[in-house]
């Protein structure tokens, strides 16, 4: 597919490298002809100089021809702006960055339909509803929902005194009463889908799939299960704090915000009134310690340095607070960082990489099925995929134990009236299904890739 | 530097050169000639050289930046034409390695300057492999190179940018393997019709798919003792016309195949190339008009010379040797200047003599207004202080580099005018130069070490000067010395 991606920032080189790496066409704008010229050397995109709101410019980088143009400048009105432009110069589709609280309200529909935008992002908004969903597992470093809500999955790691350390995958099963599936390892640099003879091991990530209900079954067998969270200290008070602070004041938990700017917390105090805004720097231990460091359940540190967060956060884990979420864009301080024991990140940049690239897929795909939800887990080296099957489908009433998959591909679950089925060799595929596909180290674009 | 990714790439360029010395090998089956061996033999030698570099440099790790770029195309250029020399050598031909490694460097930078004192004399597969390698390096090898095999790095850009003719160089489809891949696709075609309309104008199959190569390339190979001195007039137009198109940027050519006909004709580049071309050729048929008479046939030698030379090609109508002296100063010139950039020429590039006008133009206006500022816009866009100061850096190195080769040259015995034209000749691409090495004679007088000297230069010349500069320079090799 042709994209257009204007605005080369920090969340616009991430998103041109997770499109890129998808196979799309890609066309990178920017005002900054320095930025242009850096990402043209990096990855095999064309470049274009100047302003995305021009139809000059526009023209130059190819819109007539676009399948999707994506605005993630800085500005939320050239973004507007832009994608109108292009949409009426030919654009199929177009998607904007809008990130400002007064458009996120509620104008956010009418913009969205008066200005012909196939989708809103709003990273800030995103990076939130991570957090939040964590939150309500803090056992898991990682959460992801499929479009049944009660079907799961999460990462986790496994410590020294974990009960699946050097346990054989197949007799874990029979160990626990708790239906539920490891359906990817990762150990070291590679990914694994294990099969049932596969031995974890200490310092594994596993992904597990199942049900809510299962999975805090699992939780409590496996003696895992954390209180919920009920306190929780959000350091630096940007938008994603904002957006956090209202959705957990909102299911009644007690929030404290420390942030360093006066004017900020001024802010914040209005439009959250439930919540405890703390003026002062949050880098300063003393004052971390006298708000109740050490009763909170959670800490989640959000300034805008990725460094100050990393080193914030790895004093609250030295103070033994619960559960850590750390924000970092960078990925390589992630990967320093988690040596440090820090196990949880939110990277807001890389969810609207994420986002985008499911969409794109989505837009793609052929042959009776459809992709419906696409999340990246163990470092971006194995993907989850959620397909809505229809009819037509050449693999359709085929007992699993039947079908020849491809190495490292796996049915992980099948969501049937709305219920979730841990699938086993003599389940089948049926027309209105959703199916989620495991694939490591691949790109599966279609349910037909699965097949060898 | 990663050098593991660089053997590997050079391995896998010298299987490439292999797969491409089958076309020649298959021609001289046709024609059953015994040098058929000889490229079976050298065919053997790539396919075990590139496969042995490929096997033991297998890496993960195939991240380039754009040191390892310069590296790969240096490399792969410099062991290209030793590879491609083998056949001449081991068929016998051209028995000295150093006159064969003259004459492949001189095919595939699309030079032309020979060392064979009579070319009838030799095998059809031999001159058809000579003027093949002028259509491979016309648009370069490693261009074709990407357009075949799947890109493995995203950073790939800095491969074809070092091989790329131009200072700027930008892509004309968001993927690196479409672009060469259309590149690859005008270039066929554009051939092709050359062919078809040569084939028209009655020339033998073999002879017109020679000289398309040729013109493709802007190389300049002939295979006739005459040059094109005996061809009809019409053919002699056709290359001549021809000779100006491949001088002109590809991109062009894909804006006019996308339709977008306004803006190709809006190049800058394009116009001042033409305009250059006619009023060389105004002049140098006023000039020469007292020789042969008549209107016709001056003015069809002029640009067929003039053709010849601004697009670096060197295919001669006439001896231009015995022209008067302004002709042959204002071909001279014309060697410097060279074609428009993004094209098979070589030369300095018109579009760099455009920007190096306007920055003197700049410069000179900031002299009489000392508070004024000025930008400098290039086909419609501002160029940055980056650009420019690019532009005048190779301008200086060039000059540099012609001026060094040039007092190596002179240790030869022969005239100025001589040593100066080959000189000229060679690090342009063009071929042939003025009096002992003028278009009717050839470069076998020079000794085995001015023969290096020159193929060093015309190597200077194609890949614009960098690549082969930064291959001697120390740091490019460093690595860490405690492993």
């Amino acid at each position: 597919m042709k994209i257009i991606v204007i605005g080369c920032g920090k969340i616009g080189v991430n998103l041109i490298s997770s499109l890129v790496s998808e196979g799309h066409d890609v066309v990178a704008l920017d005002k900054n002809a320095k930025l242009v010229a850096d990402i043209t050397n990096i990855y095999d995109v064309m470049g274009v100089c100047g302003n995305g709101a021009d139809s000059d410019v526009l023209f130059e980088a190819g819109v007539k021809s676009a399948d999707m143009v994506i605005a993630v400048t800085a500005s939320d009105e050239l973004n507007m702006l832009s994608c109108f432009i292009a949409k009426k110069m030919g654009a199929k589709n177009t998607i904007a960055r809008i990130r400002n609280k007064e458009y996120n309200d509620n104008s956010l529909g009418f913009l969205k339909q008066e200005l012909e935008l196939s989708l809103c992002i709003n990273p800030e908004l995103l990076a939130a509803r991570e957090i939040y969903n964590i939150l309500k597992i803090p056992s898991a470093a990682k959460t992801e929902k499929f479009s049944v809500r009660n079907f799961e999955m999460i990462e986790l790691k496994l410590k020294e005194d974990s009960p699946f350390v050097n346990e054989k995958i197949m007799e874990l099963r029979s160990k626990y009463t708790a239906k539920f599936l490891i359906c990817a390892v990762q150990r070291g640099d590679e990914a694994y889908i294990p099969d049932g003879n596969f031995i974890l091991k200490a310092g594994d990530k596993i992904g597990v799939t199942a049900s809510h209900a299962e999975i805090s079954k699992l939780m409590r067998e496996m003696g895992m299960q954390k209180s919920k969270v009920r306190n929780v200290m959000i350091l630096g008070g940007s938008r994603i704090a904002y957006y956090l602070a209202k959705m957990l004041t909102a299911t009644g938990n007690t929030v404290t915000i420390i942030d360093k700017n006066r004017t900020v917390c001024e802010e914040l105090s209005q439009s959250l009134p439930k919540a405890v805004i703390v003026n002062g720097d949050a880098a300063n231990q003393e004052i971390l310690l006298e708000e109740g460091l050490l009763s909170q359940d959670a800490v989640v540190t959000l300034t805008g340095m990725d460094e100050e967060n990393i080193l914030i956060s790895s004093f609250a884990a030295s103070k033994n607070v619960p559960k850590v979420i750390t924000k970092a864009n960078r990925e390589e301080l992630i990967h320093l960082s988690e040596h440090w024991g820090l196990d949880c990140f939110i990277s807001p940049k890389k969810l609207v990489a994420d986002v985008l690239a499911q969409y794109a897929r989505a837009l793609q795909n052929s042959e009776g099925s459809s992709v419906e939800t696409l999340y990246k887990l163990m470092d971006d080296k194995v993907e989850a995929l959620e397909f809505s099957v229809r009819q037509g489908l050449s693999i359709l009433r085929i007992p699993f134990r039947e079908l020849k998959l491809k190495p490292n591909v796996l049915i992980a679950g099948i969501l049937r009236n709305r219920k979730p089925i841990i699938p086993s060799g003599d389940d089948m595929l049926l027309p209105d299904d959703k199916v989620v596909i495991l694939a490591a180290n691949q790109k599966v674009k279609d349910l037909s890739d699965i097949l060898k | 530097m990663n050098k593991k990714m660089v053997f590997y790439m050079l391995g896998r360029i010298i299987l490439l050169e292999g797969v491409l010395l089958v076309l020649p090998a298959t021609c001289s089956l046709i024609y059953r000639e015994e040098s058929f061996w000889a490229f079976l033999i050298t065919i053997g030698i790539a396919l075990i050289c590139g496969g042995t570099l490929t096997l033991i440099n297998r890496t993960k790790n195939n991240t380039i930046f754009a040191k390892e770029g310069f590296v790969i195309v240096a490399l792969a250029w410099i062991s290209l034409s030793a590879i491609g020399a083998l056949p001449f050598v081991l068929g016998n031909e051209i028995p000295s390695f150093t006159d064969a490694f003259f004459e492949t460097v001189s095919g595939f930078t699309t030079t032309g300057a020979s060392i064979i004192p009579d070319v009838e004399a030799c095998s059809k597969g031999m001159l058809f492999w000579r003027s093949f390698t002028h259509w491979v390096g016309g648009m370069g090898v490693l261009v074709l190179f990407m357009a075949i095999f799947p890109t493995e790095s995203g950073r790939t850009i800095h491969i074809m940018r070092a091989e790329m003719p131009g200072p700027i160089i930008g892509k004309l489809v968001p993927k690196i393997k479409s672009t060469a891949k259309i590149l690859y696709i005008i270039y066929i075609a554009l051939t092709l019709t050359e062919i078809a309309l040569l084939l028209f104008g009655g020339m033998s199959f073999y002879q017109s798919v020679i000289y398309s190569m040729g013109t493709a390339g802007t190389g300049g190979f002939v295979i006739d003792a005459n040059g094109l001195a005996d061809y009809t007039a019409y053919q002699q137009w056709v290359i001549t016309i021809f000779m100006l198109i491949f001088g002109v940027n590809f991109n062009i050519y894909y804006l006019i195949l996308m339709r977008k006909i306004r803006s190709a004709f809006k190049s800058e580049e394009l116009w001042s190339y033409i305009l250059i071309v006619a009023v060389a050729v105004a002049i140098i048929t006023g000039n020469i008009y007292s020789i042969y008479g008549n209107l016709s046939d001056s003015l069809r030698n002029s640009a067929f010379q003039v053709a010849s030379i601004i697009s670096t090609t060197g295919y001669a109508s006439a001896d231009f040797n015995l022209w008067p002296n302004t002709s042959k100063a204002v071909l001279l010139l014309l060697m410097f200047i060279g074609a428009c950039a993004g094209s098979t020429a070589g030369g300095f590039k018109v579009s760099r003599v455009v920007i190096v006008f306007k920055s003197i133009k700049a410069k000179l206006r900031e002299m009489l207004h000392t508070r004024s500022v000025s930008s400098i816009s290039f086909e419609g866009k501002t160029l940055d202080n980056g650009t420019i100061s690019h532009v005048l850096s190779y301008l200086a190195i060039y000059c540099f580099c012609i001026a060094i080769i040039f007092i190596v040259i002179s240790l030869e015995p022969f005239s100025l005018e001589t040593n100066i034209s080959a000189v000229v000749a060679c690090f342009n691409n063009i071929g042939p130069g003025l009096d002992k090495v003028g278009p009717m004679s050839n470069f076998s007088a020079y000794s085995d070490f001015s023969k290096y000297v020159l193929s060093f230069a015309m190597l200077l010349g194609r890949l614009e000067i960098y690549p082969l500069i930064l291959l001697f320079s120390p740091s490019v090799w460093k690595s860490r010395s405690v492993k």
